[in-house]
């Protein structure tokens, strides 16, 4: 980065999940087939008015509470521009009062990004390109969904307090992770109910801020990092040419891993905010923002923290596997887990590695079981982890009769030690250095007593019988 | 057609005489003059007949189809009305039909009234002649020569000819009480928020406020009181404390404190200056106390109003656009067909209304101009309010002249936008209002009075109209 540093702020749009639009009664699903969750307000026919979905309201004022905002009386207004996905050719959107303002995000490891902002607005229709460019320029034809036309999305405009792409990374994956507790969203990228925006710029330290550039439609978070670096990269690299930033709009093009310019004519846009008058102020009252506050679910950093309280190590590594649990929304089985009795240390380590959150979870007592009987030494690591994946096809099994179907009856320790005894014999040379002093053959032991038992030996107690021979 | 609407429904409700029987009077009213006054854009003709074949047979049946039943009503074609052409004047909407039912018309069908189609008006309700319409204008039934007023011009001239006792307008400047006055009608702007506007095509989303025509105060009041109420579908819509305009009729002004606004009367010709002064001694002699009152911010309301309605309208016109309904011009691209489409579909009214509501909402532009006029708004409102505290309503003209001749200013948008001068402070205020007739002037043309009251004092209108009614010079 030739002593540059990037600066970084993120607009998150993020779809909430109403059962029905911002504005009207048609159903908020996406997947549909085209066009068929459509009225005469989510298409804008003359004539038709806008009605304000108050679970809507509820749902950005959950974000704006999760996210430390101040939450206050606010209205919307109108974003005139014209596209064809958009059938009003005006967003409903906010403006200079959005209902939350001024908060607060605190990444896992203890940084805080200023949320400038989380406002109201509607979704537009989803274009498809055909042909040509495959963008709306130079296309053949165009096709448009208005099913997504309406949806209502809260729009998350933080600070620009980060400083390289795994930070920004790490800060949409925080919010991601407050979204989806607080119940707004199902927080899905890949279907686009969570979409990013990146302004980067770069500078050296204890300069103004450079001259940004806007990527857009960043949507995951491998694709949001890898923006952001390339991006920064380029920006130096134009820099130390002597060239000059221009204020623009990027695409981030994920096969050829580099952003590209998307400036056109339509682009300056003068977009004519005023005060939508088909709509009252969004005024709510103070009892109603506290009754939400009241009922807010404990939020990610609290969960964790929750976690962390249980194990008996801090170090980064755990921290990373409890910010996983948590991020998986598995700490609720994890937690009872440990409650009936599972080692908290195993049970973090196991959920976080070896269970899918989004498929089928073993019950809590099929967990606890298995990480009490890993951690006596009835079952391997391996073999726990074994275990575990057939409890995705039997949940309720019991772990111990599971072991035994999958042949992980434990070798007695008469035969373990004559297995040891065979492969001492038969690596005589590795024996002596490892008696010697090499700590580091103690892997290799392990390895040749496994593969002898086909993974049936339990590493501790090899390990126990390497030792006693040693000495 | 003579009788009122009230008669009308009272004798299809006693059996006294058919809607059947109604409806065909009235189509057979505008067969008979409407190729020359060219009230309608279309007569739905099959529909209206099938309509009065079930609220008679309702009759028959022993169910009561509602206070309208029976009555024949001309709507103002920027209603929607499922699967019936909907044009706003415009050639832009050609072929649209709505897949929906404005609030009022679903109000008004169940109350009995029978629709018999849709009437012309300046394109998408700006201007105040009919001469905007891209169908051509209407005419004044007192004088053909002569404008009926508008943008609600053609829903003016189906009451004022006698196809319908009763028709809505919409009033965003003073769209409905312009033309009453220049046809010799009452016309009624409510508060704004007590009628529901789902299903209005919007001009001025702020300003815009559906009424009815009628030629008699109580005929409005009947069907104003089917209109009005609170409509969930419209978020501007209030929600309760809608005054009683029925029982308002007979309650007499005695005692009643009536302003007479100097600045509702200057600059009228001097033979209405001399009929509202009629009006206000026809008041005097009931009860009322007249009280001469000046309030001189009403006067900035048409340079507020021609930069809000405009600025609005600017951003609700934008989505005719060629993409998904209406008119399109076909081109290479989209951006091209956009404005092939605009370019085409849209009259010459239209067009500078939204160059100059863009200007006045453009960066570097918006707090000169719509911030200034928003302001300009709150005045002229506060202004209102504190008249309010001396007196309970104001009087003064409906118009500054009467009925003009066609083409005489369509040249000079200024001269046409002046009309509008005495009309304007009640929608800037969402206030409501009424034109009375009240005599005529040397040519023979209607000449129009004004009431204003405070927003949700309609009654007070129907109070101070229905006394200046029987006091009507012959």
């Amino acid at each position: 980065m030739n002593g540059y540093e990037t600066i970084i702020g993120l607009e998150v749009h993020c779809e909430l999940k109403t059962a029905t639009k911002l504005f009207c009664g048609c159903p908020n699903m996406f997947g549909d087939e085209p066009n068929t969750n459509c009225c005469p307000v989510c298409v804008g026919l003359p004539g038709s008015l806008p009605v304000l979905n108050e679970r809507a309201v509820e749902f950005a004022i959950r974000i704006g509470l999760a996210l430390n905002c101040e939450v206050r009386w606010s209205n919307f207004h109108r974003k005139n521009y014209f596209y064809p996905d958009m059938p009003k050719d005006f967003q409903i959107s906010q403006y200079d009062l959005p209902l939350n303002s001024n908060g607060t995000l605190e990444l896992p490891d203890g940084t805080v990004i200023g949320i400038t902002r989380a406002h109201m607005e509607e979704d537009t229709g989803k274009s498809t390109h055909l042909g040509g460019s495959g963008r709306i320029h130079g296309a053949d034809s165009s096709l448009i969904d208005y099913n997504r036309s309406g949806v209502p999305l809260v729009e998350i405009v933080s600070e620009p307090d980060m400083r390289s792409g795994a930070q920004a990374r790490a800060y949409v994956a925080e919010l991601r992770a407050i979204l989806v507790a607080v119940g707004a969203t199902d927080g899905r990228m890949e279907e686009g109910s969570m979409r990013v925006d990146a302004n980067v710029s770069v500078r050296k330290p204890g300069e103004p801020f450079g001259t940004r550039c806007e990527i857009k439609n960043l949507n995951s978070l491998r694709s949001l990092q890898r923006a952001i670096e390339f991006e920064a990269l380029r920006q130096v690299d134009a820099l130390e040419s002597g060239e000059r930033i221009i204020q623009e709009t990027r695409h981030w093009d994920e096969q050829a891993g580099r952003t590209g310019s998307m400036r056109s004519k339509e682009e300056a846009n003068d977009y004519r905010y005023f005060p939508e008058p088909d709509l009252v102020p969004l005024a709510p009252s103070d009892a109603w923002i506290e009754q939400i506050r009241s009922a807010l679910p404990a939020l990610p950093k609290e969960r964790r923290a929750r976690l962390l309280a249980l194990v008996d190590k801090s170090d980064s590594a755990t921290i990373d596997l409890v910010a996983t649990v948590v991020d998986r929304e598995l700490d609720d089985l994890v937690i009872e887990a440990v409650a009936s009795g599972a080692p908290a240390q195993l049970a973090v380590t196991r959920a976080a590695n070896e269970l899918d959150a989004g498929g089928v979870l073993p019950s809590t007592a099929s967990f606890a079981a298995t990480c009490q009987m890993e951690a006596a030494g009835a079952l391997s690591a391996t073999q726990a982890k074994a275990v575990l994946a057939a409890l995705v096809d039997e949940p309720n099994a019991d772990p111990k009769e599971l072991a035994s179907r999958l042949g992980f009856e434990q070798l007695s320790e008469d035969s373990l030690g004559a297995t040891i005894e065979e492969v001492i014999g038969a690596n005589a040379d590795e024996w002596s250095r490892y008696v010697g002093g090499d700590d580091k053959l103690a892997q290799f032991f392990i390895g040749k007593v496994m593969a002898a038992t086909k993974g049936k030996a339990n590493g501790k107690a090899v390990i126990a019988e390497l030792q006693a021979r040693r000495n | 057609m003579t009788e009122s609407a009230s008669k009308i429904a009272s004798d299809v409700r006693s059996g006294a005489r058919t809607a059947a029987s109604t409806v065909k009077e009235s189509l057979d009213a505008i067969a008979a003059r409407d190729a020359e006054l060219h009230a309608f854009l279309y007569v739905d003709d099959l529909g209206a007949r099938a309509a009065a074949i079930v609220v008679d047979a309702a009759i028959e049946a022993g169910r009561d189809p509602g206070p309208l039943a029976g009555v024949p009503l001309a709507l103002k074609d920027n209603l929607c009305v499922r699967g019936v052409a909907t044009t706003c004047g415009s050639k832009i909407l050609n072929g649209w039909k709505p897949p929906y039912t404005a609030t009022v018309i679903e109000r008004l069908v169940a109350a009995g009234a029978i629709p018999i189609g849709k009437t012309n008006l300046d394109e998408f309700a700006m201007g105040s002649s009919t001469e905007n319409s891209a169908f051509g204008p209407s005419r004044n039934p007192h004088d053909t020569s002569k404008v009926p007023g508008g943008s609600s011009g053609g829903s003016a001239v189906a009451v004022a000819a006698g196809y319908v006792p009763v028709s809505l307008g919409s009033d965003t400047g003073g769209s409905i009480r312009q033309p009453a006055a220049f046809c010799g009608l009452v016309g009624y702007k409510p508060t704004y928020g007590h009628v529901s506007r789902y299903g209005l095509v919007a001009f001025s989303s702020s300003l815009d406020q559906i009424g009815p025509f009628a030629n008699t105060v109580g005929d409005a009041a009947l069907i104003s009181t089917v209109i009005c109420g609170h409509d969930p579908a419209d978020s501007t819509s209030l929600r309760d404390g809608y005054p009683d305009l029925m029982g308002a009729l007979e309650r007499g002004v005695a005692g009643l404190r009536v302003g007479l606004c100097s600045d509702l009367l200057d600059g009228a010709d001097d033979e209405i200056v001399a009929q509202v002064r009629a009006a206000a001694q026809v008041l005097e002699a009931a009860g009322a106390e007249i009280i001469d009152i000046a309030i001189p911010e009403l006067r900035l309301g048409l340079s507020a109003y021609y930069l809000l309605a405009p600025a609005e309208a600017s951003s609700n016109l934008a989505r005719y656009d060629g993409v998904r309904f209406g008119l399109r011009v076909e081109r290479d691209d989209v951006a091209a067909m956009n404005v092939a489409t605009r370019t085409a579909g849209f009259g010459a009214e239209v067009k500078r209304r939204i160059m100059l509501g863009t200007y006045a909402l453009s960066a570097g532009y918006y707090d000169a101009y719509y911030g200034q006029a928003q302001k300009t708004r709150r005045l002229i409102t506060n202004a209102l309010d504190n008249a309010y505290a001396s007196v309970d309503v104001l009087l003064g003209a409906t118009t500054p002249t009467t009925a003009f001749g066609f083409g005489d200013k369509v040249a000079d948008p200024m001269s046409m936008y002046l009309s509008d001068l005495f009309t304007i402070p009640t929608n800037l205020a969402g206030h409501p209002a009424i034109s009375v007739p009240f005599g005529v002037g040397a040519t023979g043309m209607p000449i129009g009075v004004q009431i204003l009251a405070p927003g949700r004092k309609d009654d007070l209108l129907f109070q101070v109209g229905a006394v200046l009614e029987k006091g009507a010079p012959a």
